[in-house]
C-alpha cells in the first residue's frame, strides 16, 4: 500500500498522437497512458470499435493497424503514432457495404451485434492473410473473437462465402 | 390469420443488421454529452467486514478529478426497501450501493471516482486507500447446505415445488430398477460481450436521459425514480441496442445507481462502465447440488421420482428459480417428491441466467434418465417415450400443444440415432472415443401484459413501438414482420421503435416471453388501426367498399381491396385524404387469456442429440455434432429463430464443458474473473449444429401461437453432451462442467 502512495504521480502533460483513421489524418492530444481503443471511442467518437474486456481476451476491439488485425485495447495510442488504422466505420465505401458486412447480414452472423465489428475486422484481415482455406481453419483463425450470443457457425458461413468468391476472383 | 405479404414465417434478415455491421448501432456507453464525466468503480477487496477508513486525498489532488463518492459523502436516497425493489427482485432487502461501511460480498462497489477524463479517473482510482476490519465470510455451499431452508416468501413468477404425490420413498424402495445420485452445477456468470454501463445525460432542465445496459428500460426508470425520489417524467431511459445480457440486465445493476447519483450531485452528465472483472461482482447462475432418485419397473416405467435441490443465495435476498418441478413435468409418475431449498453465502444475490432453473434442473434429471436407461437396458429415446405424459402431471391440465414425440422422432432420424450401439466405448476413430447422447429440453411458454402503439401515416409509413428490448433476440425484426403483415405494408415501410421508457408499457425482456407478448401487442394495435382505416374507407362518398365487411377485405401494398376482387379497393392515402387526417393511430394492450392459463399448461419442448469425441490421453472433449429438434409453436422468423437456438446450444456447450466461476473460499471471491480464465466457447469449439423446427400448432396460448425461443436452446444441451461422454468413455460425470481433470481423474 505504501508503495502505491509513494509512487510518483505520472506527468499529466498530454502528448500529440497522429493517426490516419479510415483514410483521414487526425491528431489528438492524449494522456500518455491512453489506450488506442479509448482514443478511438472517446476522443474520435468512433464507437463502432467495442470494449469487451480491455485485456486482449475477447477480440471485440479488433481493428486493422497498417493492414493487420490487432486488439486495439492492447496498444497505447502513443505507440501507434503515425499508423494507419481501419475501423468498422471505414469498411463500407460510399455507403456500399464491404462484402463481408453484407455476408454477415445474409447469414445472420450476429445477434446482439456487440462483437460484430471486431468479428468483421478480424474476418476481413483473415481473408487478406490468405491462410484459411477450410472451415476448420476459419474456426481456428477466428477464435480470438468471442461471440457470447454463439453465432459462430453463421460467422464461419459468412467468411467462407466471401473467401470463396475472393478465391474464385483470383483464379 | 396472417396473409398479405407473408413476412411472418419467412426467413428475414435483421432489420437492424446494417446498423450492427457498420458500427452505427450505439450501446449504453456510446452516447456522448457535453462535458461528460467518467466514473470508475472501486470494488471491495474483502468478502465481509467493515470499511474503517477511506483516504481519497491523493486521488482528489489529481487535476481533473471531480469527486470521490463513498458511503461517507453519498447523497441521501430512499429509506424504504420497496424503493429499491425492481420488477424482478426476489424477496429480501435489495443491495444499496455506498449505503454504509458494511461489506457483504467481495467486489462490492465501495467508491466511485469521477473525473473529466476516463484516463484520469482510472489513475485516480488506483490512489484511493481503503482499510477494512475483516469479518469471517462463508462462500462454500458444501458447508452451508446443512443450514439450507425453504424460502419463507415465494418469489413472484416462480412456482414452488408441488406437494408430494403418492409415496415416493416407499415406491423407490420397492422398485426393481433404481438410480440414485448427486448432480452438481457450477456457478456461471453471464458475461455478455458488452460490459454493464450507464451514460446519464444531465439535461439543461435537470431531467435525466439515461442510456443503460438493461433488458427493461421501464424497470430501470422506475428504479431510478424510486431510489432518487424523482418523478417519472424527470427520468427517461433509452437503450436502443443491448450488447447481450442473458439475464444480467433484468435487474438494474449498481453502475446505474452510481452514475445517476453522481450526475444528480454534480449536475453533470456522467458515464460509468464496469470492467470485465467487475462483471463478476453482481448476479450469477447459482451453484446447485441436486439429489435425484429414480425407481422404475424393468420395462423402464417410472415408479418413483425424488428430486431435491439446494442452491446458493445471498445473505440479503432469497433468489429462487424453478429447478425440480421439471422432472415430473416431463415424465409420468404416480409417486413424486420434489424439494427445493436455499443456502446463504457471502456473495451478491444470484440472478436469472438463460433458462434459469431449467438449465440447472433439466441437466440433472436428463442425466439421471440416461443412467436409468442404462440400468434398465433400454434405449434412452425409448425410455422417454415409455414415460411420456400428455398432461401436466402437477395439476393434470392439458398442454396447449406438445409435439415432443415428433421432436424425438425427427431429431433421432436426422442424427442417425438408430445406428447407435448402446455399449459404452463401442465407437472409436483414431485416438478418439466417439459417443452419442441425447436429452430432452423444456421451457415454459410465458406471456406478459404488454402495450404497443401503431401509427400509420398517409404516406403509407407504419411506425410501431413498445418499451421492450432487443438484446440480440431479433425483436426489432419480428415486430416489423408482424406489423407489415397485419397492415399489408412492405417491410421497408415499417419502423419499429423499442428500448425507450417513454414508449408503451412493456415488461422486461426475459423468460422467452417477448415475442408472444410484444408481438401480440403490436398485432392488436395494428388490427385496431386496420379497423379504423376500414371504417373510414366504408364511410367515404361512393366507397367501393361500402358494403364490404372486414372479413372480406385484404390489406396489401398500402391498399384495402376486396379479397375476391383485388382490383376493387382504395389506397390508404386516398382514405386518409378523404377523411382529412394525416395518420391513423392506436395503442392497445395484450395479455394472456385467464381461461387458458387456468385450464392449460403451455411449454416448448426439444430433443437434443449430441456427438462427442474424447481424447482419452489428453482428456479433451470435442462436440462434433448437435441436432436439436424444437417444438415451440409458431416460428415467426426461421432465420433469427435458428440463430437463437444455435446461441442457446453454444451456451449449453459452455455449461457442459467450460463455464465455471471458481470461488476461492479462503478469500471469498471469484478467482477467474476474466475471459481468459472463465472459459466460454470460442469458434474453434463449435462444429456442426443442426436445428429442426418441428411443426406445432397452438391455438390457445396467444393469437399467433408463439412460445418463444430465448431459453429452450440451452435446456437439455449440457445433459446430451454429458450423456454422450458417458457413451464414449463409460465414465459418468455428474459434476458440470465436465472439464479435462474430471475426464482424466479416477
Amino acid at each position: 500500500m505504501s508503495e502505491i502512495q509513494n509512487h510518483p504521480s505520472p506527468a499529466l502533460d498530454k502528448v500529440p498522437v497522429t493517426l490516419t483513421v479510415n483514410g483521414k489524418t487526425r491528431t489528438v492530444e492524449v494522456l500518455p497512458w491512453t489506450v488506442l481503443l479509448d482514443l478511438l471511442r472517446d476522443h474520435l467518437g468512433l464507437t463502432g470499435t467495442k470494449k469487451g474486456c480491455d485485456h486482449g481476451q475477447c477480440g471485440a476491439c479488433t481493428v486493422l493497424i497498417d493492414g493487420k488485425r490487432m486488439n486495439s485495447c492492447m496498444a497505447l495510442a502513443v505507440m501507434k503514432d503515425g499508423a494507419s488504422i481501419t475501423t468498422i466505420e471505414g469498411l463500407a465505401v460510399d455507403g456500399e457495404l464491404h462484402p463481408l458486412q453484407q455476408a454477415f447480414i445474409d447469414h445472420d452472423a450476429f445477434q446482439c451485434g456487440y462483437c460484430t465489428p471486431g468479428q468483421i475486422c478480424s474476418g476481413v484481415a483473415l481473408i487478406q492473410e490468405g491462410r484459411a482455406r477450410t472451415r476448420d481453419e476459419i474456426r481456428e483463425w477466428m477464435s480470438g473473437n468471442i461471440c457470447r450470443c454463439g453465432a459462430y457457425t453463421n460467422i464461419v458461413d459468412a467468411i467462407e462465402q466471401v473467401l470463396g468468391s475472393t478465391t474464385e476472383a483470383a483464379q | 390469420m396472417l396473409k398479405a405479404h407473408g413476412y411472418v414465417g419467412a426467413p428475414q434478415n435483421r432489420v437492424d443488421g446494417r446498423a450492427k455491421v457498420t458500427g452505427e448501432a450505439r450501446y449504453a456507453a456510446e452516447f456522448d454529452a457535453p462535458d461528460l464525466a467518467y466514473g470508475i468503480v472501486i470494488s471491495s477487496a474483502v468478502a465481509k467486514g467493515r470499511i474503517t477508513s477511506i483516504d481519497a486525498s491523493a486521488a482528489l489532488a489529481i487535476p481533473g478529478v471531480v469527486q470521490v463518492f463513498t458511503h461517507e459523502n453519498r447523497p441521501r436516497t430512499a429509506w424504504f426497501n420497496r424503493n429499491y425493489r425492481d420488477d424482478v427482485a426476489p424477496p429480501g432487502s435489495p443491495f444499496r450501493p455506498l449505503y454504509d461501511e458494511q461489506v457483504v460480498y467481495s467486489g462490492q462497489p465501495i467508491a466511485l471516482v469521477v473525473a473529466d477524463e476516463f484516463e484520469i479517473a482510472a489513475h485516480a482510482a488506483s490512489l484511493v486507500r481503503i482499510e477494512y476490519e475483516i469479518d469471517t465470510h462463508m462462500t462454500d455451499l458444501d458447508i452451508k447446505r446443512s443450514e439450507a431452508y425453504v424460502p419463507p416468501k415465494k418469489r413472484s413468477g416462480v412456482t414452488p415445488p408441488p406437494s408430494p404425490r403418492g409415496d415416493a420413498d416407499q415406491a423407490f424402495a420397492r422398485a426393481p430398477v433404481k438410480v440414485h445420485a448427486e448432480y452438481r452445477i457450477a456457478i456461471e456468470h453471464h458475461n455478455p460481450m458488452e460490459p454493464h454501463a450507464s451514460t446519464v445525460i444531465y439535461e439543461e432542465d435537470g431531467k435525466l436521459t439515461i442510456h443503460d445496459k438493461t433488458q427493461g428500460v421501464q424497470n430501470s426508470q422506475r428504479y431510478v425514480s424510486g431510489v432518487f425520489g424523482l418523478s417519472s417524467d424527470q427520468v427517461r431511459v433509452v437503450s436502443p441496442f443491448v450488447g447481450g445480457a442473458f439475464g444480467s440486465g433484468l435487474r438494474p445493476q449498481y453502475q446505474l445507481f452510481l452514475a445517476v447519483m453522481a450526475a444528480l450531485e454534480l449536475k453533470r452528465s456522467v458515464r460509468v462502465v464496469l470492467t470485465r472483472d467487475q462483471m463478476f461482482t453482481f448476479g450469477y447462475r447459482p451453484q446447485a447440488i441436486q439429489t435425484i432418485s429414480l425407481g422404475a419397473n424393468p420395462d423402464g416405467t417410472l415408479q418413483s421420482i425424488m428430486h431435491d435441490a439446494v442452491q446458493t443465495t445471498s445473505s440479503f435476498e432469497d433468489y429462487q428459480e424453478v429447478i425440480v418441478n421439471w422432472s415430473n413435468l416431463l415424465y409420468h409418475c404416480d409417486n413424486v417428491k420434489l424439494t427445493y431449498s436455499l443456502a446463504q453465502v457471502d456473495t451478491y444475490t444470484p440472478s436469472d441466467m438463460r433458462a434459469p432453473g431449467a438449465a440447472t434442473g433439466v441437466t440433472a434429471i436428463e442425466t439421471a434418465m440416461d443412467e436409468l436407461a442404462y440400468a434398465a437396458g433400454i434405449d434412452p429415446v425409448e425410455l422417454r417415450l415409455r414415460n411420456y405424459t400428455e398432461v401436466d402431471e402437477a395439476n393434470k391440465r392439458d398442454f396447449t400443444s406438445k409435439e415432443l414425440r415428433a421432436c424425438y422422432q425427427l431429431g433421432a432420424e436426422r442424427f442417425g440415432w438408430s445406428k447407435r450401439n448402446p455399449q459404452p466405448r463401442s465407437m472409436r476413430e483414431r485416438r478418439e472415443l466417439v459417443g452419442w447422447g441425447m436429452a430432452t429440453g423444456v421451457w415454459e411458454a410465458f406471456m406478459q401484459k404488454t402495450a404497443a402503439r401503431a401509427v400509420l401515416g398517409a404516406d403509407g409509413h407504419l411506425d410501431v413501438s413498445t418499451a421492450t428490448s432487443d438484446i440480440g433476440t431479433g425483436t426489432y425484426t419480428i415486430l416489423t414482420q408482424i406489423a407489415a403483415d397485419t397492415l399489408g405494408v412492405p417491410i421497408d415501410k415499417v419502423t419499429t421503435r423499442i428500448g425507450d421508457s417513454s414508449l408503451s408499457k412493456s415488461p422486461v425482456q426475459g423468460g422467452s416471453w417477448t415475442a408472444a407478448s410484444a408481438g401480440t401487442a403490436v398485432q392488436v394495435a395494428c388490427r385496431s388501426v386496420r379497423e379504423t382505416l376500414f371504417k373510414y374507407a366504408r364511410e367515404m362518398d361512393g366507397s367501393p367498399l361500402a358494403n364490404a365487411s372486414l372479413e372480406h377485405v385484404s390489406f396489401a401494398d398500402g391498399r384495402i381491396v376486396l379479397t375476391n376482387d383485388q382490383e376493387t379497393g382504395i389506397s390508404f392515402t386516398d382514405i386518409m385524404r378523404a377523411r382529412g387526417v394525416d395518420k391513423v393511430e392506436a395503442e392497445e394492450k395484450a395479455a394472456p387469456g385467464m381461461m387458458t392459463s387456468m385450464r392449460y399448461s403451455g411449454y416448448s419442448h426439444s430433443a437434443v442429440f449430441a456427438e462427442v469425441r474424447v481424447d482419452e490421453e489428453l482428456g479433451i472433449v470435442r462436440v462434433t455434432r448437435i441436432v436439436n429438434a424444437v417444438a415451440a409453436g409458431t416460428i415467426l422468423n426461421p432465420k433469427t429463430a435458428r440463430s437463437q437456438i444455435i446461441g442457446g446450444i453454444v451456451f449449453g456447450m459452455g455449461m457442459a464443458l467450460e463455464e465455471e466461476s471458481l470461488l476461492d473460499h479462503n478469500l471469498g471471491r471469484f478467482m477467474n474473473h476474466n475471459l481468459a480464465e472463465y472459459h466460454v466457447p470460442v469458434n474453434a469449439d463449435i462444429h456442426d449444429i443442426d436445428v429442426i423446427f418441428v411443426s406445432e400448432h397452438d391455438d390457445k396460448l396467444n393469437p399467433m401461437g408463439i412460445k418463444g425461443l430465448g431459453e429452450i436452446g440451452i435446456v437439455g444441451t449440457a445433459a446430451a453432451i454429458g450423456n454422450a461422454i458417458f457413451h464414449a468413455t463409460g465414465k459418468r460425470i455428474r459434476d458440470y462442467p465436465i472439464t479435462v481433470d474430471k475426464i482424466l481423474g479416477s
